[in-house]
């Protein structure tokens, strides 16, 4: 019990901010004008032919300077200036986007939220990331569709079986709700199933209820047009070419739209960490990768629930749409292109086909690729750099969709009062010090 | 899909005979060294948008490890050598500078 109210601590402790200000201090910018969503919105506008919906968010050109810039317009990025603002009321903030909005890894992913780790720090992340999502679409007045439909981890193997209870006692602890459940529960959660596989039998499952999905480009738009709504400036297209450092400490970039001052920065640029560490002047234990996905045609409703099956690194939900969203694997080596091998489809599906039978008549409708960023222990780093008043936030690996508004949070506490419990465990020093957080291993799973 | 000629076997193999091995010519750090030295070697990797050194070895062929060159951003290959070597080859320096010139890798170029 005591170790449950310490993962409790630091998740109250985050929630404190640390340095008296507020959770809850209200948007104090002055364009905060944002038009309410709502059902009377959605009539109001019928009646004017919808002529009179404006941009979620504007698209202004960079000032010349911010208290803060933070490069990489993708989920993390864009939380992460959200809560700069709601938590610590710093509004003059800017966000650069080499690329367009959410166009990247926030993009591409499965969309699987869930926060069934076994580390501690680990469960503290992801489970605060997990329970702002529950109130995301009401806090940001933007429907992220989140959708707690149950995410469900396959044991396959007696080893996933073993790792799979230890995890759920130490969900236990940890104070998040995972459970255990036989062969016969999975098959009555998930009908479509086969159990009995010749290779891969279903032994029991790890079950996290209030997993699910969201979807993944409005939790992007949603904190854009919050952050937008602050006074910030979404600033896409725009691409980031230097960091300009004086004395040890960073003091703007240069990009494609001139130069920029900032008080400080934050890199949150996922593939292309490695790249804008290079420019602040340090390196970064992490290596890009290609991870793929893919989607089948659409079809009526089938599985109403997240379904990862880890021995073959396939993880499968359906959309809305209908749409068989299915995961594969990164690939081995270093790779920058937005591919992935196809080889890796076929591992995946092959594998998929005897768990779930059915999709084998399905038509692929399309298959995509996105560049992840790996660390050496496959967990994140939210951390101070070598370089004074540069931070980063990078490392997420094949799972930072989930993480998102935890993400954001920790890093936003990080910037402003420089430390952040949630993010203490992740900095960049843990590698020099033996510090891992080694999910991949320990945990047994996919991550 | 990958395809890369084993300096030893000529056998132009798919990524699927292949196992992917990492940077290249990496010199190693063990006991005696300083901390800054260990945590090089081991966690700080080669990893840019371009040219790359990596190992490869013909797993499901002749077995024998080798290395490539290649673009991280195109996945182009611009040729393939033995592993029994401290740096690429003059050859190897030579197609890659054809295709990207002024190209660095760590002291290479």
């Amino acid at each position: 019990m005591s170790q449950s109210r310490n993962i409790a601590a630091v998740r109250d402790g985050a929630m404190l901010g640390g340095h008296g200000i507020s959770a809850t201090k209200s948007r104090t910018g002055s364009d905060s004008h944002m038009k309410h969503y709502s059902a009377f919105a959605v009539a109001r506008e019928a009646l004017r032919y919808h002529t009179g919906w404006e941009r979620a968010w504007r698209s202004p050109e960079p000032k010349k300077r911010y208290d803060v810039v933070i490069v990489g317009a993708g989920g993390h990025g864009l939380a992460t200036a959200y809560y700069l603002g709601k938590n610590y009321g710093i509004q003059n903030v800017a966000v650069i986007e080499k690329g367009w909005l959410g166009g990247g890894n926030t993009g591409r992913n499965t969309t699987i939220i869930r926060s069934n780790y076994l580390q501690d720090p680990s469960a503290a992340i992801y489970e605060k990331a997990r329970s702002l999502y529950e109130t995301m679409s009401q806090d940001l007045n933007y429907n992220v569709m989140f959708s707690p439909r149950g995410v469900m981890m396959l044991a396959q193997t007696q080893h996933e079986i073993r790792g799979y209870k230890r995890t759920a006692h130490a969900n236990a602890l940890q104070g998040v709700k995972t459970e255990w459940i036989s062969p016969e529960r999975v098959k009555e959660l998930v009908p479509i199933i086969n159990l009995h596989g010749p290779r891969y039998p279903v032994l029991g499952a790890l079950w996290q209820e209030r997993g699910g999905t969201a979807r993944h480009d409005a939790v992007a738009w949603g904190y854009a047009r919050a952050c937008s709504a602050m006074g910030m400036d979404i600033i896409q297209q725009c691409e980031v070419t230097g960091v300009r450092r004086e004395g040890g400490q960073v003091v703007g970039v240069d990009t494609t739209k001139g130069s920029i001052d900032c008080g400080k920065l934050g890199v949150v640029v996922a593939g292309h960490s490695g790249q804008l560490a290079e420019m602040a002047g340090f390196r970064l234990p992490v290596e890009a990768l290609a991870l793929q996905a893919l989607v089948s045609e659409p079809i009526k409703p089938c599985m109403d629930v997240v379904v990862m099956a880890n021995t073959v690194h396939g993880y499968m939900s359906q959309s809305d749409k209908g749409e068989m969203v299915i995961g594969g694997g990164t690939d081995g080596f270093n790779n920058f292109t937005q591919r992935g091998s196809f080889h890796h489809i076929e591992e995946t599906v092959r594998a998929l086909v005897e768990t779930f039978p059915m999709i084998s008549r399905l038509k692929m409708l399309r298959q995509w690729g996105g560049i992840v960023d790996m660390t050496g222990d496959r967990s994140p780093i939210i951390s101070k750099t070598p370089l004074g008043g540069c931070f980063i936030n990078c490392g997420w690996g094949t799972g930072g969709f989930k993480a998102i508004p935890g993400s954001g949070w920790a890093m936003a506490q990080l910037m402003a009062t420089g430390h952040s419990p949630l993010a203490e465990a992740f900095s960049l020093d843990r590698f020099k010090e033996g510090r891992f957080i080694d999910e991949s291993v320990a945990a047994g799973v996919a991550h | 899909m990958l395809i890369l000629t084993c300096p030893y076997c000529g056998v132009e193999a798919d990524e699927t005979e292949l196992a992917a091995g990492g940077e290249a010519h990496l010199k190693r750090f063990g006991p005696g060294s300083s901390d800054e030295e260990l945590h090089g070697y081991l966690f700080t990797r080669e990893n840019p948008k371009g040219v790359h050194l990596e190992r490869w070895r013909h797993a499901s062929g002749c077995g024998k490890w080798f290395h490539a060159a290649r673009c991280t951003a195109t996945l182009e290959v611009f040729g393939t050598y033995k592993a029994q070597v401290s740096g690429p080859p003059q050859e190897i320096r030579d197609a890659i500078s054809a295709k990207r010139p002024g190209w660095s890798w760590r002291e290479f170029s």
